[in-house]
């Protein structure tokens, strides 16, 4: 973001750049920062909250009064990820001749049709869509208890983009399924690794691949770097 | 450590280009920009090119567009917050009820989203498509962009 800043400045744009890493904001030195310690992943700090969001915006706008930088200022507020799993509850299991996880995501699929029809978008779809996550599941399964990574028939061949999707369509579904106030940063994550049998087959394949001897980047990114 | 500290303390490390003798645009009253959004959370409009893994590239995503896809390819922050409020990443509700009240002149009639997942030299970005991108801001008579990052 901070080199963007200064691209755009060249051509003639002021800017203002939400700050996310301090450390980089003040190396890289755009010509106005407002750093804002805030979860990563809502740069604007609360989802559901314009009045907040509002506030963000104008104490960044007010960094375009400054005469000269450049500029760092901190939001006052710091909002912190909520590392408590998402309190959410999962489909009982109903097809015991299925893997856990395949069964599981079926049985999300109605809570994930109805945030589906609510947002008329979804962020699932990346190399399979709703209909392919069960599969996708069945293939990382039987990564899990053996078969070879590179011809267990991972759907585009692409491990960090499967995971995507498996860990999307669980995400968009669990929305469907929580009362209450939004939920937190990590909540959702810690929710998907902690608690489903989707999230735990993710590691334990992720695992297999990497003890496999699979390149670094077919593994890593399967799931975030802290686990 | 949790996943935001992990991140932030690597993050923290990484190599900032440098910009020797960095541009400064002195901005026209706020009340009379046009003010555009400039994201680095990868969205897309529905329908769109999505981003590839390691695309440097952007995607323009008109004023009217809120059907949006996360084609981030990160795993390490969080996505729930967008799929619960857009605003939240990309603010341009806020951006329309600021210029019903006065407070900026317009909304840039089209915004831009590149991917934040970028090799450490961002090279790509700062000599090809950044320029390209802000080009085509300025073309729109954008006046001031907001940047938020992912």
């Amino acid at each position: 973001m901070s080199v963007l800043a200064h691209v755009l400045e060249a051509a003639g744009i002021a800017t203002v750049v939400l700050s996310s890493v301090r450390e980089m904001a003040a190396k890289a030195a755009p010509p106005r920062a407002l750093h804002c310690e805030f979860p990563l992943g809502r740069p604007l700090g609360v989802p559901g909250d314009p009045e907040f969001q509002h506030d963000v915006l104008a104490r960044a706008f007010a960094l375009l009064d400054e005469p000269s930088g450049p500029v760092l200022v901190d939001h006052p507020t710091v909002i912190e990820a909520d590392d408590t799993p998402l309190a959410c509850t999962l489909p009982p299991r109903f097809d015991p001749s299925l893997p856990p996880a395949v069964d599981e995501a079926r049985g999300l699929r109605k809570a994930y049709d109805r945030a589906l029809a609510r947002r008329g978008v979804s962020s699932v779809g990346r190399v399979v869509d709703a209909d392919g996550v069960p599969g996708a599941l069945a293939v990382l399964h039987a990564i899990a208890e053996g078969a070879t990574w590179k011809e267990a028939g991972l759907p585009g061949g692409n491990t960090t983009a499967v995971c995507h999707d498996i860990r999307t369509y669980y995400e968009e579904a669990a929305l469907e399924l929580v009362d209450g106030p939004a939920a937190g940063a990590r909540a959702v994550e810690d929710w998907f690794f902690d608690r489903t049998e989707a999230g735990a087959l993710v590691l334990r394949a992720r695992a297999a691949i990497r003890d496999a001897g699979a390149p670094f980047p077919v593994w890593f990114y399967m799931t975030p770097g802290q686990r | 450590m949790n996943g935001d500290q992990a991140m932030r303390a690597h993050a923290a490390t990484l190599p900032a280009p440098e910009f020797p003798n960095p541009a400064w645009v002195t901005p026209r009253p706020l009340s009379e920009s046009t003010v555009a959004i400039v994201t680095s959370a990868a969205l897309y409009a529905q329908g769109d090119e999505a981003f590839g893994a390691g695309d440097a590239g952007y995607r323009f995503v008109a004023r009217d567009r809120r059907d949006l896809v996360l084609g981030h390819w990160s795993p390490n922050f969080d996505r729930v917050g967008v799929a619960l409020d857009l605003n939240v990443v990309y603010p341009i509700d806020r951006l329309e009820e600021l210029a019903a009240r006065g407070v900026i002149g317009r909304v840039a009639p089209r915004h831009v989203s590149f991917a934040g997942n970028q090799p450490d030299d961002v090279a790509t970005i700062r000599l090809d498509t950044g320029p390209a991108a802000a080009a085509a801001l300025r073309a729109d008579g954008v006046d001031v962009a907001i940047l938020t990052p992912v």
